[in-house]
């Protein structure tokens, strides 16, 4: 007892020396650089470490072609890596980016656990919180400082079911994974394309991580509806197309449409031929043919050795688009509450098309288009060829 | 629903054999040499690497890009257990679980660093790929092709461990190393040996599999279990056995997802349950 004592009182004053040496050094460190820091929080390593290359990249690009220069107030960007799997780990390194380094807004946010677990600290210290990656319906409800600048599952999702009802196609078997946004990106399509007066023969989750889809093909195969509908985590887009083109669904009369995340641009020359002839529904495709995103992509592609964007980069454009405007609006004040209302109804060009903030649920508001994959030389891409306007949000 | 079932039971061995595939080189290491090694998917994955760059960087034609898997990781076995893993022989396995899964994590982020976190791309030669019409039935070529593959490994195997001096030396160390040093045999280059055949085999499996399985940095550990549930339930250190076992959990998981696919994910791990109940040492575990 004695001995545990004396050992919490020598915690104790070391935690107190520690703490006013902290104290010390923090004002000295604000006074420095009286910068407007965005804390950037992505997994950039793990198996999402993709979506946080892509989004990092592209808020480099943004910053790189702007000036870092706003309203008077340098815009310093800090980058943190919670390697996307533990919700716990990407709150704390939230707080911490906000104690210690005087963040004034955050952003990133690749997963919807990750963005979940951070609202309540967005909202505890009214900071603008961008949420750039993770696409679950529900997340900007969790907190009054979330923009969300990328993409709602469901808003991708509905416009894809529409256009098969549109098109002769009366039947459908759905294939998701099972995890929330499958389940979500499961729910929007049944619902839409039995408006739409079609039928679902089907619907097949299959678990996260799943080696093989032979079986779930199949008995999709023998089921014969008009179409599968899949969604999958972007890296299971590969062995989907592959195991589908090579079980000849396709010569069995199935039409394969998916969300653009299937075919992620990224992997799209990856995963080759089987995916040609595909069709889609997303918010963003490389090959939309604007001179913005032409721009976009040869930018994106210099700077990082050419890699192709894909849609999680134009969330991380936009969204420091969103704070760069922001921060003009309110003239650098930083205060988060203003720097919000600043961002509320604020309508754009983005490299994706025209987009905007919807004032209500800051959520954002954009085209959908529909695309078919499509080889050009050499390479393959998602070539879009009808779209639906303004599409907000059907899952909130 | 019963006409599928030749089908099911086809992609059912199919899958099984890629099962046993990358799993075989585990049983060896673990099984033989008493090492719980869960590295080993850490080697399968070095040798789809290998096979990738074989094929995309050096133009060499999938077929042949198999044995440079093989020997790529076969080679990278023999440096680490000649560095690393005859020092933890001895060791207790908590020691060489703990060893064996940081050396998972140090490839991991290897891999990471120098291939970057995407799936790597496959190509398989035009007669490998679209389905195969026997008797009304459809099935596709790769997997025949698997299944052959399994029936040459079982053989050449078998054959290698049981009728050859090698094979011989082999089983004669792990039963008694002070006996068989005394008899003349060169223990350390038998295991060393032995070693860079189970790493190899994981090369190989590594190469095969990606067609099926994809490769991306995160392969080590997302099949960890699955190499795991092979080994346990054939039990380590023969081939029969985890061959067993592996078309079995093979042939229950795909009837599983096929006839209750909401239930489906679940059928590999109630079948090892089963299995393991009925046959605590495994189907064929070596009597220690």
């Amino acid at each position: 007892m004695k001995l545990n004592n004396a050992f919490t009182r020598r915690r104790f004053i070391g935690g107190v020396a520690a703490t006013a040496a902290a104290a010390a050094w923090v004002p000295r460190a604000a006074a420095a650089a009286d910068s407007f820091k965005i804390g950037l929080i992505l997994p950039l390593t793990g198996p999402f470490a993709s979506t946080g290359r892509q989004i990092e990249a592209a808020c480099r690009l943004y910053m790189a072609r702007n000036t870092d220069t706003v309203a008077g107030r340098k815009i310093e960007l800090l980058v943190r890596d919670d390697t996307g799997l533990a919700a716990e780990t990407t709150k704390r390194i939230a707080q911490d980016m906000l104690v210690q380094d005087r963040v004034q807004v955050l952003a990133g946010f690749g997963l919807t656990p990750l963005a979940l677990a951070t609202a309540p600290v967005a909202t505890e210290a009214k900071v603008p919180m961008i949420v750039m990656g993770a696409a679950t319906s529900i997340i900007p409800q969790r907190s009054p400082f979330i923009v969300r600048s990328g993409f709602a599952l469901p808003q991708v999702t509905a416009p894809i079911a529409d256009w098969a009802g549109r098109n002769k196609i009366k039947s459908a078997v759905t294939m998701v994974t099972d995890y929330a946004p499958g389940i979500d990106a499961e729910k929007t399509f049944v619902k839409r394309f039995s408006d739409a007066g079609g039928s679902i023969g089907e619907s097949l989750r299959t678990p996260l991580r799943n080696p093989d889809y032979a079986p779930f093909l199949q008995r999709a195969k023998d089921a014969k509806p008009d179409a599968l509908f899949v969604f999958v985590p972007s890296g299971e887009g590969t062995a989907v197309l592959k195991q589908f083109a090579e079980r000849g669904l396709r010569e069995a009369g199935i039409n394969l449409i998916c969300t653009g995340d299937v075919l992620d641009d990224d992997l799209l020359d990856t995963i080759g031929a089987p995916a040609l002839g595909v069709v889609s529904s997303h918010h963003y495709s490389a090959a939309h043919p604007s001179p913005e995103n032409k721009a976009y992509v040869e930018g994106m592609m210099k700077a990082n050795g050419g890699m192709r964007p894909n849609f999680h980069s134009v969330g991380g454009y936009d969204g420091m688009h969103l704070i760069y405007e922001a921060v003009k609006k309110t003239g650098g004040t930083g205060d988060g509450e203003k720097i919000v209302a600043a961002m509320k109804g604020m309508a754009w060009t983005s490299p994706r098309g025209p987009m905007s903030i919807d004032p209500e649920t800051r959520d954002v508001i954009q085209n959908v288009y529909i695309r078919k994959v499509e080889s050009r030389d050499g390479h393959y891409w998602n070539v879009e060829f009808d779209k639906v306007e303004n599409v907000k949000d059907p899952g909130a | 629903m019963l006409g599928n079932l030749v089908g099911v039971v086809f992609d059912g061995i199919a899958y099984g054999s890629l099962l046993f595939i990358i799993s075989i080189g585990l049983s060896v290491t673990m099984g033989l040499m008493n090492f719980v090694n869960l590295a080993h998917g850490a080697f399968a994955m070095l040798g789809g690497y290998a096979c990738v760059i074989a094929m995309t960087r050096l133009g060499v034609p999938f077929l042949a890009s198999l044995p440079v898997a093989f020997v790529v990781s076969a080679g990278a076995g023999i440096v680490l257990e000649r560095l690393l893993y005859r020092r933890l022989y001895r060791a207790t396995h908590l020691d060489q679980v703990l060893f064996s899964i940081g050396l998972v994590f140090m490839s991991i982020a290897a891999t990471t660093y120098f291939f970057g976190s995407q799936q790597q791309p496959v190509q398989l030669p035009e007669f490998l790929r679209g389905q195969i019409h026997v008797l009304g039935l459809d099935l596709g070529s790769y997997r025949l092709f698997l299944i052959a593959v399994v029936v040459a490994i079982t053989l050449a195997l078998t054959w290698l461990i049981e009728r050859t001096r090698f094979g011989a030396q082999i089983r004669a160390s792990v039963d008694n190393q002070q006996a068989s040093a005394g008899l003349g045999i060169n223990v350390d280059r038998v295991f060393s040996l032995t070693f860079a055949l189970g790493s190899g085999l994981a090369g190989l499996g590594g190469g095969l599999g990606i067609d099926v399985l994809g490769l991306d940095p995160t392969f080590p550990l997302k099949y960890i279990v699955y190499f795991l549930l092979v080994v346990a339930v054939g039990g380590a250190g023969t081939i029969k056995g985890p061959l067993i076992a592996s078309l079995i959990l093979g042939v229950f998981d795909v009837a599983g997802k096929y006839y209750a696919p909401q239930v489906g994910s679940f059928v590999i791990y109630v079948a090892m349950v089963v299995l393991l109940l009925l046959f605590p040492r495994g189907l064929a575990g070596r009597r220690v």
